[in-house]
């Protein structure tokens, strides 16, 4: 049997499983080396990380960890000879490129700043997305379809044409830079998906277990609360990861919107710069840190992927 | 107690007449529950979209305030249509989506194609593949810049390896012909397992059967390809396809920080113009005109988008 077999009565042959194993991997090596290559340049120092060629095998180092917490400032040797013993590894490092740290960099606020807001957004948007998602399910809504289209529509709008208004609209408000306007921005752009995603899985949750409920005296309210909700418990923590990968992800808004005190890390990141240009091994830790709860996450997600992605539409 | 009485009554009464019993009536319930959510999108999405139409029709500045609004009509509408930048603007992002999602979808069908072959471990290599699509493309984008770096870049490097070319002659962002491919192959190294995603579920939902019957019928395994897995799978290719077009057609993220719409203007995207118009030289009636005109874009795609969408739910 080739290997232009499809599925068939007999499963494919070993010798096309084995040529599809060796293209996969092969796929699957090939694009992780750009993660790869993040996390070793964030291990690496400023002269390794732009060494030609492009070291493979290197001294490691967390000076790039220690650049991108610290801002530091040069110093002329007597100076530094002058200072006590040195307080801390990161200390002694950049003291031995004639610096001294002059405080904490911006990386840690700004980093702060997308947990308060990715959490904050997550929660309003599954908040008011499971009210919803129950009410189009359970209910027969005027214009059920017209709605669920409206609010998905709002998802289409390429985010710099809702940014000028925004603008305008936070300026007028005081909302400018705050972390509470982008908390409120992000719930309106993932409650879309939070509906559309929820009413998915609310759906298969059977009617017979609330009208049972209901028989049994519970209120609608009630019933709601104690049966259909902890039910729908996969379904939640799902959309809530979703919603928070969007929110910790997102760019456009934030690159507008804020500048200083509201701001998150994705646009603080690509600003991280050293002496003479951009400090590659600092902004590849920035990266590693910024990437590993989304990597934690996909892989708990990776049976719903699918559905996330396509806002329910496509089910296993 | 007195809920199990009224709805003992409520059980021997008509419906309608059941619900009002019950305290509050469903439909009440039903609009108390989603009132929160429109009243939002309101406020966040569809006042601000009416500002904008509104100021589309004037000459307004955010960055000077105080100055009079003249209303111009339907000036900065005709000035966006007649005016060349725009145009070059709108043909950089058509070349985009139309090479992203080409790449995107050959790519994305061959590999899930392959995974449907279930040779060990395909799971495990399925995640390892999804990984890039869920990162931050503003992130990750940024990082390429680094990638790309003439001669200290690992991507120039290897390109260098293979091709010979000298690795300082290497210029992904600055190269003008090279700049708007540095971006594709970045959107493609991207995105190619979300369409391979969409595409494995369309592969996984043909039943088994009907390759039986087709083995009985002794059709080739190239026929079985052509007559069955693609025609079934299509509808899923296409789900892919309208989904990845709208996101790209918004792109954003990876080219402002890849190429910021350089060298020149060549990588210089829909959106990029939007940016530099409204925030950069702070012509916020004109920008919100050419916002209006994107977002009646968007919307006929999503438009599309979903009549295809209940076509493929429908199966």
């Amino acid at each position: 049997m080739s290997l232009t077999t499809a599925h068939s009565v007999v499963a494919p042959s070993s010798n096309a499983k084995l040529i599809a194993g060796t293209i996969i991997i092969a796929y699957a090596l090939i694009s992780i080396v750009p993660l790869l290559w993040i996390f070793a340049t964030s291990f690496k120092t400023p002269p390794d990380s732009i060494a030609y060629p492009p070291k493979i095998v290197f001294q490691p180092s967390i000076e790039g960890y220690c650049n991108l917490f610290t801002t530091r400032t040069r110093q002329t040797p007597e100076y530094i000879n002058a200072l006590g013993p040195p307080t801390g590894f990161c200390d002694e490092t950049v003291r031995k490129r004639n610096m001294v740290i002059a405080g904490p960099s911006n990386f840690l606020p700004r980093f702060v700043n997308s947990l308060i807001i990715a959490f904050g957004s997550t929660f309003c948007a599954v908040f008011l997305g499971t009210l919803s998602a129950y009410g189009f399910s359970r209910f027969k809504v005027p214009l059920a379809d017209d709605l669920l289209f409206f609010i998905l529509s709002t998802r289409f709008m390429p985010p710099i044409a809702v940014a000028i208004p925004i603008y305008l609209m936070y300026r007028e408000l005081g909302l400018s830079d705050t972390a509470l306007g982008m908390i409120l921005l992000y719930t309106a752009v993932n409650v879309s998906l939070a509906v559309w995603l929820l009413k998915g899985f609310i759906d298969e949750i059977p009617r017979e277990y609330e009208e049972a409920a209901m028989i049994d005296g519970y209120t609608r309210l009630q019933a709601f609360w104690r049966t259909v909700l902890p039910q729908a418990t996969t379904g939640i923590a799902a959309t809530a990861i979703f919603c928070l990968i969007f929110a910790w992800n997102e760019y456009a808004f934030a690159a507008l919107l804020t500048s200083g005190t509201a701001q998150t890390a994705p646009p603080f990141i690509p600003t991280i710069i050293g002496e003479g240009g951009q400090d590659w091994p600092a902004v590849a830790a920035g990266t590693t840190i910024f990437l590993v709860p989304i990597l934690v996450f996909t892989i708990l997600l990776r049976k719903q992927l699918l559905r996330g992605i396509t806002f329910g539409a496509v089910r296993k | 107690m007195l809920n199990r009485t009224a709805d003992n009554a409520a059980r021997a009464t008509p419906e309608p007449l059941a619900k009002k019993i019950r305290g509050i009536s469903d439909k009440g319930l039903a609009w108390l529950f989603i009132s929160p959510t429109i009243l939002l999108l309101l406020a966040i999405n569809i006042f601000p979209l009416f500002w904008a139409i509104y100021l589309s029709f004037t000459n307004y500045r955010a960055n000077r305030p105080n100055e009079v609004v003249k209303n111009l009509g339907l000036a900065n509408y005709k000035r966006i249509l007649g005016d060349q930048d725009i145009w070059i603007a709108m043909q950089t992002t058509a070349h985009f989506v139309f090479w992203t999602i080409l790449l995107q979808t050959v790519i994305g069908f061959t590999l899930a194609w392959l995974i449907d072959r279930k040779f060990r471990g395909h799971a495990f290599w399925t995640t390892i593949i999804l990984v890039p699509m869920m990162l931050s493309p503003a992130v990750v984008g940024n990082f390429w810049r680094f990638l790309y770096e003439p001669q200290i870049g690992l991507f120039s490097y290897v390109v260098s390896f293979v091709t010979g070319i000298p690795p300082t002659n290497v210029q992904m962002l600055s190269n003008v012909e090279l700049a708007p491919w540095s971006i594709i192959i970045v959107d493609t190294w991207m995105w190619t397992p979300y369409v391979m995603l969409i595409c494995l579920a369309g592969l996984r939902s043909i039943p088994e059967y009907i390759y039986e019957a087709a083995e009985v019928d002794r059709a080739s395994n190239w026929r079985q390809f052509w007559s069955i897995t693609l025609p079934m799978a299509l509808p899923f290719i296409m789900l892919a396809v309208l989904f990845r077009g709208i996101e790209n057609f918004k792109m954003f993220d990876m080219v402002n920080l890849l190429t910021g719409g350089g060298p020149g203007s060549t990588t210089e995207v829909a959106s990029i113009t939007l940016k530099r118009q409204a925030f950069e030289s702070w012509r916020t009636g004109y920008s919100s005109a050419f916002a209006i005109i994107l977002f009646v874009a968007v919307f006929g795609l999503a438009n599309i988008y979903v009549k295809a969408l209940n076509k493929v739910k429908q199966r």
